[in-house]
């Protein structure tokens, strides 16, 4: 019998944040970037009447010259900002992940990646983020549709540092470029700092021989949650990955991961198709992959409403969830 | 260059179109030979753009929205010295850059267009830049009549006014006829000078193959300092060649060996 509503949500504890200096990624994008533009009179962030939910008010305030309201128009957001940036500007074109990569997708694929117009596409509020308004304001599709796509690349950040590191790299990135951040406060994974962050590789939050958790944006938290728990109960050693940039993909560090662990999980706040997930099933079935391996992500069903976390916890996105499913895989 | 000179230049554009779509087997045909005095006026008397200043930031941009109708530009790029004319012998065959539509794989185009209401919004923003950075340069852009009812022109169109951006021009190519038949018939798009002017633009019209009268009229922007320009040019699908005039099958028609020498002997009386 399959659980119902209430009891899928009793299953998993919501995400218990113990940083009390975090913030939203997408407020520390918007900070780092007023930041960075106080010093390059290039970057200029274009809006399409997000700069409110964007976090762009004190930047448009501060600075008023390097700011493009566009209006709700994001098809002509994307088209102005692959202008802007072939005249030489460093266009951060911000909108919510759900329509930016939807409606504009048009405009992503030939003014942006096919003409290499380098624009830094923000997507804001992403994956449920909006989670009670509904798929309407649901991005559960931007890797997908922009996996598919030549010339650009994906980058989903963790934590406050990721952002913030991610940030800075996006103004010397001189090609097309997705950053998607949410809304809610996120941790550091770690203090770490030998740990770092440049595209396309992947970090390793903590090591363990017997499972590789492979998650993205703001899953890799309750993944971290969960290793902590497998190990604490169950004596199970997981690695916890960010694989913060879903393109290009670290290959290297998930062939890695299947030589040395027996199992790996991947999770992610997307739907199941097409994402991280299918990213490294492709990688690790061609060549020659024989353990177990899960996907966990939005399934392709109409979605459930709710707030973000009773979403995550609907899907069993969080520390139980997780632990769950890795508890099941090496199991059987 | 005289207007005589420019008049030759056209016939001999119009004959070099036929000669690489024939060549090809593939092209659209009817929209190069209607917008191709408008790139002649453009490329010769109007545009700071050349192969050796085509890196250079305070260029002038010419952007194709109609990408479709890009052997117009193509050869048009050509005689500019952008690359050999003989290039274009090599026009949508395998591995060639010279493909259907504007790449920047080809020296001298600056966007990759193709798919329709691209141009503007495009436009817009290196326009806007231009502003931006104090700089002088001029963007131009060409739309076809067709693409009009594309929304993202319109959204481009209202960025343009709010922005005053009064370095730009777009042209549009309004022969007034697309694949399926009349503007009118498919999507009646007029009053387009209304449309625009409500819309916050300055608007002239112009007879699209009258080279005096395109000089005249890009020499005159802006029309309206703190407005966006629009040129709507009248002009005939397949100018040039009789049977292929104002008729829709030559949108895409590629001429057989017989029509070729035809239309040949037309453009050289």
């Amino acid at each position: 019998m399959k659980p119902s509503l209430l009891q899928k949500k009793q299953m998993g504890a919501p995400i218990i944040n113990s940083d009390p200096n975090s913030q939203p990624n997408q407020d520390v994008f918007s900070a780092t970037l007023l930041e960075l533009a106080q010093a390059d009179r290039d970057i200029v962030a274009v809006t399409s009447d997000s700069r409110g939910s964007g976090k762009l008010v004190v930047f448009g305030q501060t600075l008023p010259k390097q700011i493009v309201e566009i209006g709700i128009a994001e098809q002509n957001l994307v088209g102005v900002a692959a202008g802007l940036a072939s005249a030489g500007k460093k266009a951060f074109a911000v909108s919510p992940a759900c329509f930016l990569t939807a409606r504009a997708l048009e405009q992503i694929k030939n003014d942006v990646a096919y003409s290499d117009n380098p624009v830094r596409l923000i997507g804001i509020s992403a994956g449920v983020s909006y989670g009670a308004l509904g798929t309407t304001h649901h991005s559960l599709h931007d890797y997908a549709v922009l996996r598919a796509i030549n010339n650009i690349t994906i980058v989903a950040p963790a934590d406050n540092f990721e952002t913030r590191e991610a940030v800075k790299l996006a103004v010397k990135h001189n090609k097309p470029l997705y950053l998607r951040f949410g809304k809610k406060p996120m941790p550091l994974l770690t203090e770490d700092s030998s740990i770092g962050f440049e595209f396309g590789k992947g970090r390793v939050i903590k090591q363990g021989n017997d499972v590789a958790i492979i998650a993205n944006g703001e899953t890799v938290y309750p993944a971290l949650q969960a290793a902590e728990k497998l190990e604490q109960e169950s004596g199970i050693r997981a690695t916890v990955v960010s694989m913060h940039t879903i393109k290009p993909l670290d290959t290297e560090l998930i062939l890695a991961l299947a030589e040395k662990t027996q199992a790996i999980i991947t999770v992610e706040e997307h739907m199941v198709n097409g994402g991280l997930g299918e990213a490294c099933a492709s990688l690790l079935l061609q060549n020659g992959y024989n353990k177990p391996f899960k996907i966990m992500g939005i399934p392709d069903e109409y979605t459930v409403t709710g707030s973000q976390v009773e979403i995550f916890n609907h899907y069993g996105l969080n520390a139980d969830g997780i632990a769950a499913a890795v508890n099941g895989m090496l199991v059987s | 260059m005289t207007d005589q000179e420019l008049i030759a230049k056209s016939i001999r554009y119009r004959k070099n179109i036929l000669k690489y779509i024939v060549g090809a087997k593939a092209g659209h045909t009817g929209g190069s030979l209607s917008c191709i005095d408008i790139l002649n006026v453009l490329y010769n008397e109007v545009l700071n753009v050349s192969p050796e200043n085509f890196t250079s930031p305070d260029r002038d941009r010419y952007i194709q929205s109609k990408g479709h109708c890009v052997e117009a530009l193509f050869v048009t790029l050509a005689d500019q010295g952008f690359f050999p004319e003989s290039d274009l012998e090599t026009l949508c065959k395998y591995q060639s850059h010279y493909i259907g539509h504007p790449t920047k794989k080809v020296h001298g185009v600056e966007q990759n267009t193709g798919a329709l209401g691209h141009g503007l919004p495009i436009a817009v923003g290196t326009a806007l830049a231009a502003k931006m950075d104090d700089k002088d340069f001029k963007v131009y852009t060409l739309l076809g009549d067709g693409e009009l009812p594309e929304g993202s022109n319109w959204e481009a169109a209202l960025t343009a006014a709010h922005y005053k951006l009064d370095n730009l021009c777009a042209i549009i190519d309004n022969n007034k006829l697309q694949i399926t038949g009349t503007n009118a018939e498919v999507c009646n798009t007029e009053p387009i000078k209304g449309k625009f002017e409500n819309f916050g633009w300055a608007v002239r019209e112009v007879d699209g193959h009258d080279v005096k009268a395109l000089k005249e009229v890009f020499a005159a922007m802006p029309f309206e300092p703190g407005k966006p320009n629009l040129v709507i040019a009248h002009t005939i699908k397949g100018k040039g060649v009789s049977f292929m005039e104002n008729s829709v099958k030559w949108h895409h028609g590629v001429p057989n060996a017989e029509q070729y020498e035809a239309a040949l002997a037309e453009l050289e009386n």
